[in-house]
């Protein structure tokens, strides 16, 4: 009775892939669970809100990367040049536009920042254009080369970023209208950081968007679970690799700019600082997997932050504790994509 | 005999050869060639480098492994007799209690590391350890009270090998039989050691195994190599020779410190000087750390020469800035995984072995 029952059901209507919602659920759980520990409500809130934008920020960066991966099976080392080079390139509109910057006006902050914003995700899309041509492509399939290769870039990329902007470091100043915070009650909430949050949705948004109700989306998502049938099917995967691949690096460079104004102070080894973070967020998302590496920022973020308030020794590797637990619990991350 | 040392494993190249005649020959009798301070120590860090990037090519280029936390088993052996020996005085009791914890220390981490994801992919392997290392070099210069933070450590060392001993009067060709000679041909002695185990063990048939689940795990396995056991223990090998190479540094430099031991900078540059000199063959790691070292050394000057020809010049004075060597290495790093992947010592054994079918 019941597969006649279930052969019906399908008859009716395609088969529904089974959600899975239990990871969904984990950032609220966290956060939750934390608020007795913390003690008192404003501060929860403050810490919550802080990870939240780092989350964000984090994600950002991850996504493009994860996407690469899942798409094209490569796992760009380099990937923090990208954010290094975002975040550099940023200066080249804040520095000069110092009047639009220390204005006291909301509309001349969001221009100047959205200016930069554009500058550095064009520059890094271009650059990320040329990895993929210059760096990659030779190696496509080849992990090993691709590991080596990728690392080299970033040493080549870091260096180049001394040569054209310096060694030294370079203070970055937050809009006028950014600094300070929000006081709702006795909890502050940075503004700044409310900023990352929303820029961070709108990525978000929009990248669920694009994948989801898009002919491209729908050719990525099926890129990631079988590359060769797209190419049977007559779409030219190549095209998709670099567009993917001039997206992900651009969204890397999106990253960098928010990351930068965030620290307030550039190095060139930014991105590689960020690069390790960024490969335990998307190991616990599942490699390849988008949803899951959103998740995974928020959570890596949020450990980082509760941990930092209630145990300041053990924040120094809240990361990979959180990375092994999820990895007990779910060996492949928490949204396994399914051909890896 | 000289077969029999180098395991069967000869350079087969008459350069080749050569050349690691003048390397060997060059820092056995450093002391002697080439007096003063600054060059003795360059020859120490050659020999250290050795033994620390063949340990690497153990996975890379004989198991096809890649690994970011060699610095952090090198880390561990330099620290553990560090940290020993600043906390129970010089003696050579502290040298082996720090040696042995740092071994041991080593050999948990990377069984662990090892069974936890050397079963997954390369890439998986990669990530895993850049994030562990990375994390151990967090604690490194954070807990303060027990590693010195940032500052590091500087201890003492046992009376043989101070600086101010003297094992007798007098000199030997020109130079002072002092405690800082006899702690370069400790180096000495024990990197070669080191190197020749090494090249015993990549020709062994565990050795072969490793290059065949380098070639093609899948077959591998299907031969009957359980490879996960395989390279967990290619990983535990390498660890415990890079806990080593730690060791000899800490007792050249009688100083630990995260930036010298810890740092990404030493794992870029053994990834660097594996790749051009060679992978897959341990004499890779000796042509290579040769040059790589005395370039890091020596290049510097000649860069700063080139740099202020080209004051004027915005741009090319900073290329030739002597802070940028590391570019141009980098360059040369991709351009030599493209066009000549088994680096110097495999391109020189292929020209050898062409000229010899002519």
């Amino acid at each position: 009775m019941t597969t006649i029952a279930t052969v019906a059901a399908q008859d009716s209507a395609l088969p529904k892939l089974r959600v899975d919602i239990l990871p969904l659920l984990l950032v609220p759980v966290l956060a939750l669970a934390m608020l007795p520990l913390v003690g008192s409500f404003p501060t929860w809130v403050t810490l919550t809100v802080a990870g939240l934008a780092m989350g964000m920020m984090v994600f950002m960066m991850a996504s493009g990367l994860t996407l690469i991966f899942g798409l094209m099976d490569v796992l760009n080392f380099g990937h923090g040049a990208f954010v290094s080079v975002g975040a550099f390139t940023a200066t080249l509109v804040l520095l000069p536009m110092k009047g639009w910057v220390e204005a006291d006006s909301i509309l001349l902050n969001l221009s100047v920042l959205g200016l930069a914003i554009v500058l550095a995700m064009l520059v890094t899309g271009m650059l990320g254009w040329a990895f993929e041509r210059i760096i990659i492509r030779p190696v496509y399939g080849l992990h090993l080369k691709q590991i080596l290769i990728t690392m080299g870039g970033m040493i080549v990329a870091e260096q180049l970023i001394h040569v054209i902007w310096g060694a030294e470091q370079i203070p970055l100043q937050l809009p006028t209208t950014f600094r300070g915070a929000f006081i709702i009650g006795d909890a502050a909430l940075e503004k700044y950081r409310l900023i990352a949050v929303g820029v961070g949705l709108t990525v978000f948004v929009t990248m669920f968007l694009v994948l989801n109700r898009t002919k491209v989306g729908l050719l990525i998502r099926a890129g990631v679970e079988n590359g060769e049938m797209v190419e049977a099917l007559g779409y030219r995967i190549r095209r998709l690799f670099v567009g993917v691949f001039m997206a992900g690096s651009a969204l890397a460079g999106l990253g960098g700019v928010m990351w930068g104004l965030y620290k307030e102070t550039l190095t060139a080894a930014i991105g590689g600082e960020i690069t390790v973070l960024v490969f335990i967020v998307i190991i616990i998302g599942g490699l390849g997997s988008v949803g899951g590496c959103f998740i995974g920022a928020m959570l890596v973020a949020l450990v980082a932050n509760y941990a930092g308030f209630l145990a300041p020794k053990v924040a120094l590797v809240s990361d990979i504790l959180l990375m092994v637990t999820v990895l007990l619990w779910r060996p492949q991350g928490l949204y396994p994509v399914a051909k890896r | 005999m000289i077969k029999t040392l180098l395991s069967g494993d000869l350079p087969r190249s008459r350069l080749l050869s050569a050349l690691l005649l003048v390397v060997l020959f060059g820092l056995a009798l450093a002391p002697f060639l080439f007096p003063g301070a600054r060059s003795l120590n360059v020859a120490a860090t050659i020999c250290v480098f050795i033994v620390l990037v063949a340990s690497y090519d153990l996975l890379l280029g004989y198991t096809g492994i890649v690994s970011f936390a060699h610095t952090m088993f090198y880390g561990i052996g330099a620290y553990g007799v560090g940290l020993a020996l600043h906390a129970m005085g010089p003696s050579w009791w502290a040298i082996f209690v720090g040696t042995a914890g740092a071994l041991s220390l080593s050999l948990v981490l990377a069984l662990v590391i090892g069974l936890f994801s050397l079963r997954v992919r390369a890439i998986f392997y990669a990530m895993i350890t850049l994030a562990v290392a990375s994390a151990f070099a967090v604690l490194a210069s954070q807990l303060s009270d027990l590693t010195g933070g940032e500052d590091g450590r500087t201890f003492r060392v046992p009376e043989l090998l101070q600086p101010g001993f003297h094992l007798f009067e007098g000199e030997i060709l020109g130079r002072a039989i002092d405690g800082k000679l006899i702690t370069y041909y400790l180096v000495f002695c024990s990197a070669l050691a080191l190197f020749l185990f090494m090249l015993r063990i990549v020709n062994s048939p565990f050795g072969r195994v490793l290059q065949a689940i380098r070639e093609n795990d899948f077959r591998a396995e299907a031969l009957g190599y359980r490879t996960v056991i395989y390279r967990t223990l290619a990983n535990c090998l390498g660890a415990l020779i890079a806990t080593l190479a730690g060791v000899l540094m800490a007792l050249w430099l009688r100083y630990v410190g995260p930036k010298t031991m810890l740092s990404f900078e030493v794992m870029t540059d053994i990834l660097l000087i594996v790749v051009i000199g060679g992978m897959g063959t341990v004499y890779g790691a000796v042509i290579g750390s040769a040059l790589f070292i005395l370039m890091q050394n020596y290049l510097q000057v000649l860069m700063k020469e080139a740099s202020g020809a080209m004051a004027g010049v915005p741009l090319l004075a900073n290329l030739f800035h002597p802070d940028r060597w590391l570019l141009w290495l980098g360059v040369l790093f991709v351009l030599s995984v493209y066009f000549f992947p088994t680096g110097i010592v495999g391109r020189l054994r292929t020209r050898a072995a062409l000229r010899r079918l002519r």
